[in-house]
């Protein structure tokens, strides 16, 4: 691969129809890093968290309200003598659970409501409501993140964007993470894509999504003023929940086995309690006040577990919010942190099995700017390892999807149709499903019924495509370094939409 | 033109003269043996699945948790099986599921995905191995049978490996005509990687004809699905299903059995699916670990230890439920949380599987989980 293709498609987002070769490849990607400007936050009629957090809180206000007025719901279904012994209901925040999951990991069957007599059912209909409008939001932000990938004059960074939003995995299964899954991108990692991995780590950990998703909003110290209460009254078990804690150590900074133990998680755990969300934190003690807008970080003093914490040998003084942001601080500081951060953009760049002296270099440029994250981009383009032939990374499916759109010069999207595209292909946008996040790995993306799909997307792609010509594009897209297998499959095609496709499923195409 | 049959034929031809071709089969005589195994990521609450009622400890232990599974059908004096499990207990009590309780991988940490790595590579600890264990099955049995298929969209790390393994999972795409598949063979001829995949790729589309417009999204799909590849004479004769949502730190009642609903309802429609192969049929499920025994302050459990697998089919010699049970006073605990894991899960899946296909087990064991040599397979799984 030439220099500029390897800039163009392995730091950038693929070259786009019509755009002009950068001269100088490292200069082009450089400059990008002064000129990024973060678009998304607020723009245009993409909702943010704090009006995806409005309408959750108008839900749950109007499902009270029928508590109210109905009891509770299973006493309503019992009511309309449903078939005995109905099973428990799945509780009213795991319904309608996403867009269109992919298909293998929705075991859940359909709502068992479905099977029986239609029955008004109030409940029901409400978080069918709540649950369109979910994914409505979704596919908006879906299509904000594609149009902003197919437009920008600062690729590199976009992919840094989509880099961060990955390393801090949430996932739109549950309704309530439908609609603010991708406003953890927007808020907390856009902003920071060019500041310090610190003020990254402190916006995404008091980010709503990431508060709900690891379960963080419901933990409650159980010998804070909350615990107690709840405790003497003897009916229900509340306390600590120590998802996020583990997670921030083993995904987020230090890297599993890195060092810490059980009990550093718990301590942890214990020195975030408190940390929630204003309106729609729900669970034992939830925040039913509306001192605060509904989704606004909130520090609940009198749900933190009081006392002082030691965590991996240090010890860190009775301080409210203050304690959990030192510790987060200290992580982020942490030479493990710095070889974990270094490793995961080494493999992101430099290949499946990260170059060692790459990791090195860069393990070492994290620790001498405090993790900053311009000086880290910058290590990356000077690295002799991420300039190297072959290709080393196979395109993820929303890397294929993006390049490909970008070599149309696609620049728009219908949010349905991008969001199914990406169902299809395997990879829906913030739905990992897991707090690792999406592999970056080929063995996770090149699989046989994988290549398939690709192959059925670009044939239909290219149908739609304006009229390009395949012949001309493909050298464009890459600069001095185009297979003579390609060049001949293109030039053989039977029609022009035809080439197109073989061009999107091109080997050039499949990898970066 | 060329249609998809003859461009298979062809690219089967290509790929013998190169010499890359599938290997033979000579030797064994080929039986018509089928496993598959469904991967529970995520950590599957063992104790809220085949629930240790008759424990004294059990009820004060798990709180609300203990509701749904103290009236649930038992499954001996000690165990019984939640209650979303219809069609499992029915195998159970025609003598075709056998359940194991107190079982671990070598994994003693609690991260999903080395736990995940350590269940799937069937290693001592995590990333130690570079293949999956059902990949190293493949090299195990007569080699006519060594056909393996992910019903998923890529290979899951238990079938990667030196053999070749297809993956399929249903699209709603259009099918591309037959003339681009044909151009993309020939654009792919000269790149080993792609190659590789496409021809796999051809050769499942093959198989499954028309179930591209099958939307599997529902597990029983799912396993009707799975049952389709596996059933012809030339199909797969292993298969790997992946399920999620089983980490279930919140709301693990609901959560749990609807997990539990879809489970029972993919092993009804391979059971269905399969028709008289199920009586050849094993099907394991496991998961990485367990959950913690004691319920947490948000309704659920958090990462544990030893948790519980299944053998289920025609195959199996079930009604019964294996198991050195360890107790649950919170002093038998491992580190004061977790149940104590007794038998080894590899020692288990290694007996299984060599019941199933003839095979020494020592040999399974050395062969699947070349660092746990030692364990002593359990044998007497599968019916002769």
């Amino acid at each position: 691969m030439s220099d500029a293709s390897i800039a163009l498609h392995r730091f950038g987002l693929g070259a786009r129809a019509g755009e002009e070769i950068p001269a100088d490849p490292r200069t082009w990607l450089v400059q990008q890093i002064g000129a990024y400007r973060a678009p998304l936050s607020g723009a245009g009629d993409v909702p943010g968290s704090a009006a995806v957090a409005a309408q959750l809180a108008a839900f749950y206000d109007q499902q009270r309200a029928l508590r109210e007025q109905y009891g509770p719901r299973k006493a309503l279904k019992a009511a309309a003598a449903t078939p005995p012994a109905a099973p428990p209901a799945p509780p009213a925040n795991e319904m309608g659970a996403a867009p269109l999951p992919p298909p293998m990991n929705a075991l859940a069957p359909a709502s068992g409501a479905a099977a029986q007599p239609v029955m008004p059912d109030p409940f029901a209909d409400a978080r069918k409501a709540a649950a369109r409008q979910a994914r409505q939001d979704y596919a908006v932000m879906v299509a904000a993140r594609a149009t902003s990938a197919l437009t920008t004059t600062t690729p590199f960074i976009e992919r840094m964007v989509h880099f961060w939003a990955n390393h801090f995995a949430v996932s739109a299964d549950k309704l309530q993470m439908v609609g603010l899954a991708g406003t953890l991108e927007f808020e907390a990692i856009r902003p920071h894509v060019l500041g310090s991995f610190a003020d990254m780590l402190n916006a995404v950990e008091r980010h709503p999504a990431m508060l709900l998703y690891l379960d963080q909003a419901v933990s409650i110290g159980p010998d804070s003023e909350v615990g107690r209460r709840i405790g003497a009254r003897g009916k229900r078990k509340v306390g600590l929940n120590e998802n996020l804690a583990r997670e921030i150590m083993e995904l987020h900074t230090l890297g599993v086995r890195t060092g810490y133990t059980q009990a550093d998680v718990t301590e942890f755990a214990r020195a975030l309690t408190g940390w929630t969300v204003a309106g729609i934190g729900r669970g034992p003690g939830g925040m039913r006040d509306d001192r605060d807008a509904p989704g606004t970080f909130r520090f609940v003093a009198n749900r933190h577990e009081p006392g002082d914490r030691t965590i991996r040998g240090k010890a860190y003084p009775a301080g409210g919010e203050a304690q959990a942001a030192a510790v987060l601080n200290d992580l982020a500081a942490d030479p493990a942190t710095a070889r974990h951060i270094a490793t995961k953009l080494a493999r992101h760049i430099g290949g499946d099995t990260p170059p060692p002296a790459m990791v090195d270099r860069l393990t070492a440029v994290y620790l001498r700017s405090g993790g900053d994250l311009p000086t880290l981009y910058r290590a990356l383009i000077d690295s002799p390892e991420a300039w190297r032939d072959p290709a080393p990374k196979f395109r993820t499916p929303w890397e294929w999807t993006i390049a490909s759109f970008r070599a149309l010069g696609v620049t728009t999207v219908r949010p349905a149709a991008i969001v199914g595209l990406l169902n299809q292909l395997g990879q829906p946008t913030w739905k990992p499903g897991q707090p690792v996040g999406y592999d970056d790995i080929a063995g996770s993306w090149a699989g046989p019924d994988a290549v398939m799909r690709r192959v059925e997307a670009a044939e239909r792609l290219a149908t739609r495509a304006q009229q390009q010509d395949a012949r001309a594009l493909a050298p464009r897209l890459f600069p001095a370094a185009l297979s003579p297998a390609t060049s001949t499959a293109i030039a053989r095609a039977e029609s022009p939409s035809q080439a197109l496709a073989l061009l999107l499923v091109s080997p050039e195409m499949m990898r970066r | 033109m060329l249609d998809r049959r003859s461009l298979l034929v062809r690219g089967a031809l290509t790929a013998l003269a190169s010499g890359v071709a599938p290997r033979m089969a000579f030797a064994k005589a080929e039986t018509d043996r089928r496993f598959v195994f469904i991967i529970q990521r995520g950590a599957a609450d063992g104790l809220g699945v085949i629930a240790p009622v008759g424990d004294p400890a059990f009820v004060s232990q798990r709180g609300d948790l203990a509701a749904d599974l103290v009236g649930a059908p038992r499954l001996d004096s000690m165990f019984a099986l939640h209650p979303a499990m219809a069609t499992t207990l029915g195998l159970y009590r025609q003598g075709q599921a056998l359940f194991a309780h107190a079982v671990a991988s070598p994994y003693r940490d609690r991260s999903h995905f080395d736990g995940q790595n350590v269940l799937e590579t069937g290693g001592t600890g995590p990333y130690q191995l570079r293949d999956g264990w059902m990949n190293r099955m493949l090299s195990l049995i007569p080699s006519g049978e060594a056909r393996a298929i992910a019903v998923t969209a890529t290979v899951p790390m238990a079938l990667r490996g030196p053999h070749e393994v297809a993956s399929y999972a249903p699209s709603a795409l259009p099918q591309a005509s037959d003339d681009l598949l044909q151009r993309v063979s020939m654009l792919y001829q000269g790149d080993s990687q792609l190659h590789g995949l496409w021809s796999e790729a051809l050769s499942t589309r093959e198989l499954t004809g028309d179930l591209a417009a099958d939307n599997g999204r529902a597990a029983g799909a799912t396993g009707g699905l799975a049952a389709r590849l596996l059933a012809p004479a030339n199909g797969a004769r292993i298969a790997m299903i992946e399920t999620g949502g089983w980490d279930t730190h919140t709301q693990q009642r609901a959560r749990l059995t609807a997990n539990l609903r879809g489970l029972d309802a993919m092993i009804g429609a391979l059971r269905a699916g399969l028709g008289p192969v199920w009586d050849h049929t094993v099907v394991l499920v496991a998961t990485e670990f367990g959950r913690t025994v004691a319920v947490n302050g948000t309704g659920g459990t958090d990462h544990g230890t030893g948790t519980a697998a299944m053998l289920i089919g025609g195959a199996v010699k079930g009604g019964r439920v294996l198991a050195d049970w360890p107790g649950l006073a919170t002093a038998n605990l491992y580190e004061g949380r977790d149940l104590k894991p007794t038998m080894p899960l590899d020692a288990w899946v290694a007996g299984a599987v060599a019941g199933q296909f003839g095979i020494d087990p020592a040999r399974a064991l050395t062969g699947l989980f070349p660092g746990n040599a030692g364990a002593q397979p359990v044998t007497g799984l599968i019916r002769a």
